[in-house]
């Protein structure tokens, strides 16, 4: 009996904790998923979740810097508090999207989560962030199934959830089109890497492939940590396609770059990769072997982007390792903005940021101008710039000069190459 | 009324066997019997195919050689070590991270100063002396800092020690130059292909087979030749023994260290000859695992047979999915390129236990 006693005392006092804690948080607040609330001596908390440990945390470290070059051109302030800039491992694995996110959505100061660097932690870090109320901004996961709320198609996404990086399947359509019409080519071989980007963009780009008339020869994967590609060229080589489409990372792309030229019957081959692989160092590590490749990508180019990279130089003394820097500069700027436009501070200095409001305000973003192009956020979360997907092709400019961004070679819906 | 049951060694699924033969032996007999069979039908289907053709083959064995030989250059150091304290070093595939990483910047200096164009060879030994020096200097102080203050713990406590300490050295490299990859420059002279009737091979595959002939000829003779190399040998048979004779164990060991480390940068810089991509601090860990599987497979602790067993593996890497499992039917069959090379540690195993080369260790060694 007194066992029973003790349960609904314990369950009384900490109902009573519950509700007062709630009050003290909702106090003001009539956002329907709740607020932060910020007192008036207390920093703005925002996360970056990214992967910056192990073999893929130049991903990482490239999208956490473009996030501090943003709050640094901003002073680490808005709303007139200090930023606080908090981060979490999250790896290149959904166990690691998913300890990561339960960490930070325990906090309940954290107003907004930059991230995940991959699709793969994408996956099970959007239930958690979404039904915790958070709004999580992703500059650099592509995978369609990440803004497809249709689960019958394998679509994951939930509200809460936006990226400043395009979709897969706009990718894929681009290159599809671009190596049917323009190159003429009507056999094509993919290679990817098992990881749910490639994967996701290969999927696309052969169905639009074969939508155009074309014939995919061969599909292959290689390992994330190959160095020695011969086997699979050798393979692709023995019917050899028109056109190779491999959206891979560094370095396995530079090692099948760099050995393609080595393999009988690979001499007409065309390689065509994508934005992985738009990173300045790849023409550079790849050498003369990356003349001629092609690339899908978003046309990040002209002055503010070139004043970017100069804040980043004097910031770190090289090269972004990566291509999505300027998304996650793009992710920190919308975040911001959002910000100072859906807050309200009371008489008494304390400032509610509701949860909801940010989601709100996020799905009706439309025409941000960021260094990635014209951002507007659909109502499931894919803000990326469409008109700026492009091919480019690397030159010996690219190659021994360092010229960064390559040069564009097409644009759909435009006739000229070259 | 309760029933036991015995279950006797000699019979299985309640057949008795022929004598002297148990279940264990049964299976592993099957096991053998499957995978021969599964290997001799997918090569079979894949060359009455006729999909690749001579030359095809050949260039695959020989950047499968190219790959072994840096696979063996790392397994040796595994091998050395091993054979001398009985422990996996696991954090051997970061002492040639280390070598590796710091050199490509003063190779890419060479490269900027036009040294490297004009004195190749010079350059390239230079660089080799350099990487191999840093590799020996972290693979000393890892012996010094990380394992000698364990050497009469158990087993375990040094192995998990190689284990953090190689997650050590990868993000001490990474703090020092960063998470990004660099890319050794090409030499001009390695670009080219040497080629006999129709047959081409690049210089750098070959290159980097006879570099790693030499080296791996200078380590047997400094082993089986000089003083240091015998007292060595008798470190590894009996260090109480040793000692009595009078041999400085500790000196032999961090010899040992400095050995295998010098391998490992030397192997670093071959690789980037070879292969100048992906230079990062992370490029330790997977030809770390391959060498160790390298060495296992020829008989840990076995010098030739870590040489055998790289070169084994680096062929069987490259020709093992196109032939066997292309022939098999498997889809992505590239992608299994590591089953094909475990499958075939494995396979080795069955067949000898000890490793190609290796001796049966008597209780104490193993």
């Amino acid at each position: 009996m007194s066992r029973i006693l003790f349960q609904v005392i314990v369950f009384l006092v900490l109902g009573a904790l519950a509700s007062g804690s709630a009050l003290a948080q909702g106090q003001g607040c009539d956002d329907a998923i709740g607020c932060v609330t910020l007192r008036p001596d207390d920093p703005v908390t925002i996360a970056w979740m990214q992967t910056v440990s192990g073999p893929t945390s130049f991903f990482g470290d490239d999208a956490v810097g473009g996030i501090e070059i943003a709050m640094e051109q901003r002073d680490y302030t808005v709303l007139g508090r200090e930023i606080e800039l908090i981060g979490e491992d999250s790896l290149c694995n959904p166990e690691g999207g998913q300890t990561a996110t339960q960490r930070l959505v325990s906090d309940p100061q954290v107003v907004a989560i930059i991230g995940p660097s991959c699709s793969s932690a994408a996956v099970p870090a959007i239930p958690i962030a979404s039904n915790a109320g958070f709004l999580m901004l992703s500059p650099m996961t592509t995978s369609s199934a990440l803004t497809n709320p249709d689960r019958e198609s394998g679509g994951v996404w939930m509200p809460g959830f936006f990226r400043t990086v395009y979709n897969n399947l706009l990718e894929g359509a681009v290159a599809a089109q671009f190596a049917y019409e323009e190159l003429g080519a009507r056999t094509m071989a993919t290679v990817h890497d098992g990881s749910n980007y490639a994967f996701d963009l290969v999927l696309a780009t052969e169905r639009n492939f074969t939508e155009f008339g074309g014939e995919v020869t061969f599909s292959g994967a290689v390992n994330v940590g190959d160095t020695d590609m011969t086997a699979i060229l050798t393979n692709i080589a023995s019917n050899a396609p028109d056109v190779l489409f491999f959206p891979i990372f560094q370095p396995e792309g530079d090692y099948l770059v760099a050995q393609a030229k080595f393999i009988p019957g690979f001499e007409d081959v065309i390689m065509l990769t994508a934005d992985a692989l738009l990173v300045e160092g790849f023409p550079i590590d790849s050498g003369e072997s990356a003349l001629g490749v092609m690339l899908t990508g978003p046309a990040v180019t002209g002055e503010p982007y070139e004043a970017f990279l100069e804040l980043w130089f004097d910031k770190y003394g090289e090269a972004p390792p990566s291509g999505f820097h300027a998304h996650a500069f793009d992710a920190t700027n919308m975040l911001l903005d959002a910000l100072e436009a859906i807050a309200v501070t009371d008489e008494d200095g304390t400032t509610l940021v509701g949860r909801q409001a940010l989601r709100d305000y996020f799905a009706n973003y439309r025409d941000f101008e960021g260094l990635t192009g014209t951002l507007s956020c659909s109502p499931t979360g894919d803000c990326g710039a469409v008109e700026s997907m492009v091919i480019f092709v690397i030159t010996e400019a690219e190659v021994y000069e360092g010229k960064w961004p390559p040069t564009i070679l097409w644009k759909p819906g435009s006739e000229n190459t070259g | 009324m309760t029933k036991t049951r015995t279950v006797s060694r000699n019979r299985i699924l309640g057949v008795p066997l022929p004598a002297g033969r148990s279940g264990v032996d049964l299976v592993i007999s099957a096991l053998r019997i499957i995978i021969v069979a599964l290997i001799i039908i997918g090569a079979g289907n894949t060359l009455l195919e006729g999909r690749f053709t001579f030359e095809q083959w050949l260039a695959l064995l020989f950047a499968g050689l190219a790959q072994g030989s840096i696979y063996a250059l790392i397994a040796l150091g595994y091998t050395l070590v091993y054979g001398i304290l009985r422990m996996i070093n696991f954090a051997h595939g970061d002492v040639f991270m280390a070598g590796a990483f710091t050199t490509v910047f003063l190779a890419n200096s060479f490269r900027h100063s036009g040294f490297l164009d004009s004195q190749p060879l010079l350059a390239i030994l230079i660089l080799m002396g350099f990487a191999a020096l840093v590799s020996m200097t972290v693979a000393v102080l890892l012996e010094r800092i990380a394992y000698r203050p364990l050497r009469n713990a158990p087993r375990l406590v040094p192995l998990i020690t190689a284990i953090g300490a190689s997650f050590f050295i990868q993000y001490t490299f990474r703090g020092l130059f960063g998470s990004g990859f660099k890319a050794y420059p090409t030499v001009a002279f390695l670009r080219g292909t040497f080629s006999v009737g129709s047959i081409n091979v690049p210089i750098a595959q070959l290159f980097v087979f006879l570099s790693a002939i030499v080296l791996m000829l200078c380590l047997y003779w400094l082993v089986e030749r000089t003083r240091i190399g015998k007292a060595m040998r008798s470190v590894s048979e009996d260090k109480e023994v040793a000692t009595l004779m009078g041999v400085n164990i500790d000196l032999i060991i961090v010899f040992t260290f400095a050995i295998g480390g010098a391998l490992a940068g030397a192997a670093g810089v071959i690789n980037g000859l070879f292969r100048p991509q992906g230079v990062n601090f992370f490029m330790g860990f997977f030809p770390g695992i391959k060498a160790f599987t390298a060495a296992v497979l020829g008989g840990i602790g076995n010098i030739p047979g870590a040489m055998l067993g790289g070169m084994f593996l680096g062929v069987i890497e490259a020709i093992g999915p196109n032939l066997v499992l292309n022939g098999l039917g498997i889809p992505s069959a590239n992608q299994l390129k590591d089953v094909i090379a475990f499958t075939m540690l494995v396979l080795v195993l069955i067949f000898r236990p000890q490793g190609i080369l290796g001796e049966r260790l008597s209780a104490e060694k193993a």
